[in-house]
């Protein structure tokens, strides 16, 4: 199965991929990763068209920008390393190995520090750019995912899938100081502008936490049952809040829906129905298109944020796990 | 509502307030088990060929504590394990006592066959113990013979015979032949497929006796051919508790059918090929510590486990009492790496779970299967729902 690469599209639409301008900075295109298919599917956000698909290395799933949009680094679970694919040339061209298994990371705004969460050693990796090597290890809960720097870069937040709870890190000492016990399976995390709160998805209590990020204290939960569905049947992963800090949206899972949530008063305020098991979300920079990721059907779904309204889905690859747009 | 660990909580003062003494911060749990149990046994066929290599479920209870030591450090709290092996009910009661007075534990995970784990809480009713059940599949236990302080993680045998039964229904195979060994683990289970058979209306077109033998003159018995000849099937049902006749029925039957139970696809609590819902971390996590693959019953103590650390850091106590409540609570929200949370049945006691549809090295779906409905809770299309259960009654 590693190696299969999933060909729908290119083959498909007999493209020709125009070279060169296009494919650097702000060309528009669309990357997901597909974490069973070993592969980057890359689209025409005009188009919302499959162009091209790119080899990685073993399931594929979070990934990040270089700050210059020159590079994505993308997680690879399966072969403990961390990809670098130029976006220029569709190609993965260097990696940051003997990373156990990355699921979810981040780069500080400065590119100095690379922080991943690490499931093997129940840790947080804090990777030296530079010279490309772990330099610390921070201690956590079992099974680490999410990874969320403060905007100045002196806090990175974690979650602790198996042991609910979000750990607070502190940059410069690298020392966690909190824990904070949270809903059942946590998962990703997200903060309005002005960073007074956290929020939280845990994935099995099917709500979203709202950490005060002052106190550290969980002054919030946000639970979600779209119609027909039950509680049980609800297990957010994903979200995100829009720049201006007005709304949230939130994947929840095998629900296949999308929240809306009002930041403000945290009242759901609609429902949006997308693929089999939505995890992956992303706003184009406009933010008048919501991207979600849908594992299960191996599509993507685009969503109309004005009109709340699905524009259209997707085939990409093999479980896609996350999605980044070059605008 | 949640809460924070940070720091010198009001919550956590509270508490340490409360209990009067340092060792009071450390909460034990016991594991009582039978020496030798034979369940856990290597099991070996003719020429030596490991059939089943030798488990242990302490190493599911090891898993979890190790997982719960963050947890701990954030509370301020220590969990331990202590085991004990006893060769008898008495000798287990024996250890229940001796934990109890000389360390204060009063949540115990039992791994027993069915008969010792109901004398065992038979003999310990009205105390303020909790007993969790972590390997016995007796429908039994969860029915006449249920204890308010006795909960079970393991699923019943009449959990994995409706899951199968709703793998049969939703692909129209209603019609089974039966075959049963000599054992009486064989007989419990073909019962239980024969009672689910009759909810979900599968028909059993006939209950056959098999016996692992070369004697011709036994042959209806030990000839796969004849024991598969006969009337009209859609599948071949195993109960082979030895594994040892299941193994061989595969390709060997009269008509082209599929052997299910014993053999070929089958229910599970856990299987090591389980590739949803984070389980590859936990399978990852077992392996390293027991080295070998996670097995039913770890998955049971692993949960039994996980669950009574879940109560302490929700709680934030060592109250047995309190904790005794949130175990039951019909909020509990525990994460059983199956995807659907799991909690108790009030009326058993019973952890109502997903269960996993596995053959040998692939799990093909999760039970409940989609279009099983229930007015409350999907999970409880597998087992004793509560009007059918006799616990109580």
């Amino acid at each position: 199965m590693r190696k299969i690469i999933w060909l729908i599209g290119t083959v498909a639409l007999g493209l020709t991929f125009p070279q060169g301008p296009l494919a650097a900075k702000n060309s528009g295109l669309i990357f997901v990763s597909n974490e069973k298919g070993n592969s980057i599917t890359v689209l025409d956000s005009n188009l919302d068209k499959v162009l091209r698909t790119i080899a990685t290395c073993g399931r594929p799933r979070d990934m990040e920008w270089s700050a210059d949009r020159r590079f994505i680094y993308v997680a690879c679970a399966d072969d403990n390393r961390i990809g670098i694919i130029d976006v220029a040339k569709f190609e993965t061209v260097d990696a940051i190995r003997y990373i156990e298994e990355p699921e979810a990371f981040e780069i500080d705004q400065a590119e100095r520090f690379l922080y991943v969460s690490n499931e093997e050693d129940a840790a947080l990796s804090v990777v030296d750019m530079k010279s490309r090597e772990v330099v610390a290890m921070v201690e956590l809960g079992e099974e680490p995912e999410g990874v969320m720097i403060s905007r100045d870069g002196s806090t990175v937040y974690v979650t602790a899938e198996a042991s609910n709870m979000v750990h607070v890190i502190d940059v410069k000492s690298r020392e966690v100081v909190a824990d904070i016990l949270v809903g059942t399976r946590p998962r990703r995390l997200a903060a309005p502008p002005d960073e007074r709160e956290i929020w939280v998805s845990a994935e099995l209590s099917g709500r979203v936490d709202v950490i005060d990020a002052k106190s550290f204290q969980v002054i919030d939960e946000i639970p979600f049952l779209p119609r027909g569905f039950r509680k049980e049947q609800v297990t957010p992963v994903d979200l995100l809040i829009t720049r201006d800090g007005v709304a949230a949206y939130v994947a929840l899972g095998r629900a296949n829906h999308v929240a809306v949530v009002d930041v403000k008063s945290r009242k759901v305020e609609d429902y949006i129905l997308v693929g089999s098991r939505a995890w992956g979300l992303t706003l184009n920079r406009d933010e008048s298109k919501l991207y979600v990721a849908n594992g299960l059907s191996d599509d993507i779904t685009i969503i109309d944020t004005a009109k709340r309204k699905v524009i259209k889905s997707v085939p990409v690859g093999l479980v896609p796990y996350g999605i980044l747009i070059d605008d | 509502m949640a809460l924070c660990l940070c720091g010198s909580l009001a919550t956590a003062d509270h508490v340490a307030a409360q209990t009067s003494n340092v060792q009071a911060r450390e909460l034990v749990i016991g594991y009582l088990s039978i020496t030798g149990d034979p369940r856990h046994a290597e099991k070996r066929t003719y020429a030596n060929i490991v059939l089943q290599p030798a488990t242990n479920p302490f190493d599911g209870a090891r898993t979890a504590l190790k997982e719960g030591r963050i947890l701990g450090r954030s509370l301020k709290l220590k969990f331990r394990l202590e085991q004990a092996e006893g060769k008898d009910q008495a000798a287990l009661l024996e250890n229940l006592d001796r934990l109890n007075r000389e360390a204060g534990v009063r949540f115990f995970l039992v791994d027993a066959p069915g008969a010792v784990v109901a004398g065992l809480a038979q003999s310990t009713r009205g105390r303020d113990l909790l007993l969790i059940n972590v390997s016995a599949l007796d429908d039994e236990l969860r029915g006449a013979g249920c204890q308010t302080h006795l909960l079970h993680t393991m699923p019943s045998r009449a959990m994995l015979a409706d899951a199968l039964a709703q793998y049969l229904v939703a692909r129209n195979w209603r019609r089974v032949m039966l075959l049963q060994g000599p054992l009486a683990e064989d007989e419990a289970v073909a019962n239980a497929f024969r009672k689910t058979a009759r909810k979900f209306g599968i028909k059993i077109v006939q209950r056959r006796n098999f016996i692992a033998s070369n004697d011709p003159r036994q042959r209806e018995q030990n000839n796969i051919l004849l024991l598969t000849s006969g009337p009209a099937h859609d599948a071949v049902f195993v109960a082979d508790a030895t594994r040892e006749f299941a193994r061989t029925i595969a390709y060997q039957t009269a008509e082209p059918r599929l052997v299910i139970g014993d053999a070929g696809l089958g229910a599970a609590a856990w299987h090591w090929a389980w590739e949803r819902h984070g389980a590859p971390q936990l399978n990852q996590r077992f392996d390293r510590l027991a080295k070998r693959p996670m097995t039913n019953a770890d998955w049971a103590a692993w949960i039994a486990v996980r669950a009574i650390i879940e109560a302490a850091a929700r709680s934030a106590t060592t109250d047995f009492a309190t904790l005794v409540d949130y175990l039951k609570s019909p909020s509990l929200v525990l994460d059983g790496y199956k995807g659907t949370p799991a909690n108790f049945r009030p009326w058993n006691g019973q952890l109502r779970q997903p269960l996993l549809l596995a053959t040998h090295n692939a799990v093909l779906t999760r039970a409940p299967l989609e279009g099983f409905l229930h007015p409350t809770s999907y999970l409880d299309t597998l087992g004793a729902d509560r009007a059918e259960s006799s616990c109580g009654k």
